[in-house]
């Protein structure tokens, strides 16, 4: 088609006196916008082809590039938004439905941001964490319910499986094959440096991770890629992906293109052919068949692993959890609805699901009201972007929560949402060995491990100041947490009271 | 001794190590101005770019026997601890160094119209104190680090 309805929607700005036409925005630009003009003696553009990922910002020597969203606009309505009239013509041009990646640009409210902490004053001191010992350690797993005696009349200790983490923070499951080796290596180095865990995601372990073995999570989900008993052997805990926030009821689908080599046999499916996981697990239709592949997991690992699954937040999301702790689940890992994906259709992403604070909120209470807490560990994921978020999740009553998303911005992510492209200029999200060895995992790793660091040391700070010395002593701990601009509903469901209350 | 050593692994072929051992020697405190205003630059290292993407960039080796400096005809090249150094009040620009360095790494310096030589001499002698293409690869592929 001759006729382009919609604009470049960026604009690259570059100001001629400080470039000095090194061309390094040419050679690490793969989306191919800049090139070099020998007629003009110039650096010049193809806007249309740019994703805003801010690589030749950030490469350039002088500092001579930035790039800004186009400005020129279509006569909008509030209610028909540039967005939607973009995307009602790139679908008449394609016919296809409409993908995009990372979590949800729409403007949902995001309940982190209307939940306070509290802090000491007068009555009851605070602790200064620098000068007083402050405990983030967590244990994730089943918690015995009451207390068992030997006949020798000594206490028995022995327990279910337990995931052991120095800091309440793991990496959520991102697969090799949406993210690059050299990511995942970055992440598994990292995660063993913390004393944490990351998470394979349903691609398989590459052969030359099998050594972070004590500090990954392995994963099962309805594709089954990459799962046979070596594969459960190696990781420290098995997840069973039911869902995933970012795209609930839905499958996965990684093009063939990303099929190469390594990811191949990782995933153990032939080279170029589509990996797609099916939207449900075809032998999982209840609760029971859901107990049954937890106990051939448990089974096939002779009970020396903890179970997790996973789901994402939806509607009914406490009464799905209630199930799952029934089933034998060790650990629940809820997804809210804000979480990134490598690749979903647009319309999921933005639609489907609900907010994790209120997820966790109804789950939480729903498993105490029954008297089930004990029986599982809650796990959070879906848009926690800060140590605060992480602290009102663990007052909300997780144990502990998944980044993803801000592990990538680590890796040095600049959240461009083009991931489902695989030309990711960060090597993070491509398979293109070219742009994969841009992430040096020596960099990327020590740079994961910065962040949550300086996470850990928020969350002590934040502990400190309400008094609270110890990470078990917040979980749950609702009356740490006031609402600001929230309506009695949203109040009631959160099991927080109003600031000033 | 400290050398620079490259990891192909890592090089992106960005040739910005390049850009910025050009303006580490150039005596301009500003890149813009010494790519706009400065003579022609002549960067001591250079990006060589193989086949399926590998890259790697390369300098001045500093052997511990370098042929360059036993056939200097005027004794314009010498080691100062290990470094080998250029004196350009005393290069006549025979070029002898430039076709017996197994490495290619002698540059004729187009900032001296061709007339003499430049080298790398590990930012020794220049403002930065450490070798610039190590300090602003993006990607850690150069290093600057004693080896056996």
């Amino acid at each position: 088609m001759s006729l382009n309805l919609f604009p470049a929607q960026f604009e690259v700005l570059r100001n001629t006196d400080k470039c000095i036409k090194c061309r390094a925005c040419e050679r690490q630009c793969a989306n191919e916008v800049h090139y070099y003009d020998a007629d003009y003696d110039k650096m010049l553009t193809h806007d249309d082809q740019c994703v805003d990922c801010q690589r030749c910002v950030a490469i350039c020597p002088t500092g001579a590039l930035k790039i800004r969203k186009n400005e020129n606009e279509f006569r909008q309505s509030a209610n028909y938004t540039q967005q939607i009239i973009i995307e009602n013509y790139r679908q008449a041009d394609t016919g296809a439905v409409l993908l995009s990646s990372m979590g949800t640009p729409k403007d949902y409210p995001v309940y982190w941001d209307k939940l306070l902490i509290n802090a000491s004053q007068v009555t009851n001191p605070s602790i200064d964490p620098l000068r007083e010992p402050m405990e983030t350690k967590v244990f994730l797993g089943k918690k015995p319910a009451s207390i068992k005696k030997n006949p020798d009349g000594s206490i028995n200790t022995d327990i279910d499986p337990h995931l052991e983490l120095n800091v309440p923070i793991m990496f959520s499951a991102m697969s090799y094959g949406s993210i690059s080796k050299n990511a995942h290596e970055s992440l598994a180095r990292a995660a063993e440096e913390l004393g944490t865990y990351y998470n394979t995601g349903e691609g398989g372990l590459h052969k030359d991770f099998y050594k972070y073995g004590k500090n990954t999570i392995v994963q099962v989900a309805s594709g089954r890629f990459g799962v046979f008993k070596g594969y459960l052997d190696a990781g420290s805990a098995i997840e069973i992906k039911m869902g995933q926030g970012a795209k609930p009821g839905i499958g996965g689908h990684l093009p063939g293109a990303k099929i190469r080599e390594d990811v191949s046999r990782t995933r153990m499916i032939p080279m170029g052919t589509d990996a797609i996981s099916p939207a449900p697990h075809h032998d999982i239709y209840s609760i029971e068949d859901l107990r049954q592949l937890i106990f051939s997991l448990k089974e096939a690992t002779e009970y020396t692993k903890p179970v997790i699954v996973k789901i994402a937040a939806v509607h009914n999301v406490a009464a799905i959890a209630s199930g799952i702790a029934r089933s034998g689940a060790d650990i629940i890992a809820i997804d809210g609805f804000r979480g990134g994906t490598g690749a979903a259709p647009t319309r999921i992403r933005d639609n489907v699901g609900i907010p994790i604070e209120l997820a966790l909120a109804a789950v939480d209470q729903r498993l105490r009201d029954e008297g089930i807490r004990n029986e599982v560990s809650i796990v959070v994921g879906g848009s926690v972007r800060s140590s605060s978020d992480a602290v009102k999740a663990i007052a909300l009553g997780a144990d502990a929560i998944y980044i993803g998303t801000p592990a990538l911005l680590a890796l040095g992510c600049h959240l461009c949402r083009s991931c489902h492209a695989g030309k990711c200029n960060w090597g993070i999200a491509t398979q293109r060995p070219d742009l994969v060895k841009r992430l040096n995992p020596e960099i990327g790793y020590k740079r994961l491990v910065n962040l949550v660091h300086a996470w850990d040391h928020e969350i002590k700070e934040m502990m400190g100041g309400m008094g609270i010395n110890s990470i078990e002593a917040l979980r749950g701990n609702r009356l740490m947490l006031r609402g600001i601009g929230l309506t009695e509903k949203e109040l009631k469901i959160l099991g927080v009271q109003h600031a000033g209350e | 001794m400290k050398r620079v050593y490259v990891n192909e692994d890592w090089c992106l072929g960005c040739h910005l190590c390049e850009y910025y051992c050009a303006f580490a020697n150039s005596g301009i405190d500003d890149m813009a101005k010494a790519f706009k205003l400065g003579k022609d630059a002549a960067p001591r290292i250079r990006v060589e770019e193989g086949e399926g993407g590998k890259n790697f960039a390369v300098q001045c080796r500093h052997c511990e026997d370098p042929i360059c400096v036993k056939g200097c005809i005027t004794g314009a090249l010498s080691i100062n601890n290990g470094v080998i150094e250029i004196n350009q009040e005393r290069c006549v620009g025979c070029y002898t160094c430039v076709l017996t360095c197994p490495y290619g790494c002698i540059v004729i310096d187009s900032k001296n119209d061709n007339k003499t030589i430049t080298k790398c001499e590990l930012c020794t002698r220049n403002s930065q104190g450490e070798p610039a293409c190590v300090a602003n690869c993006p990607n850690k592929a150069i290093v600057f680090e004693e080896r056996g």
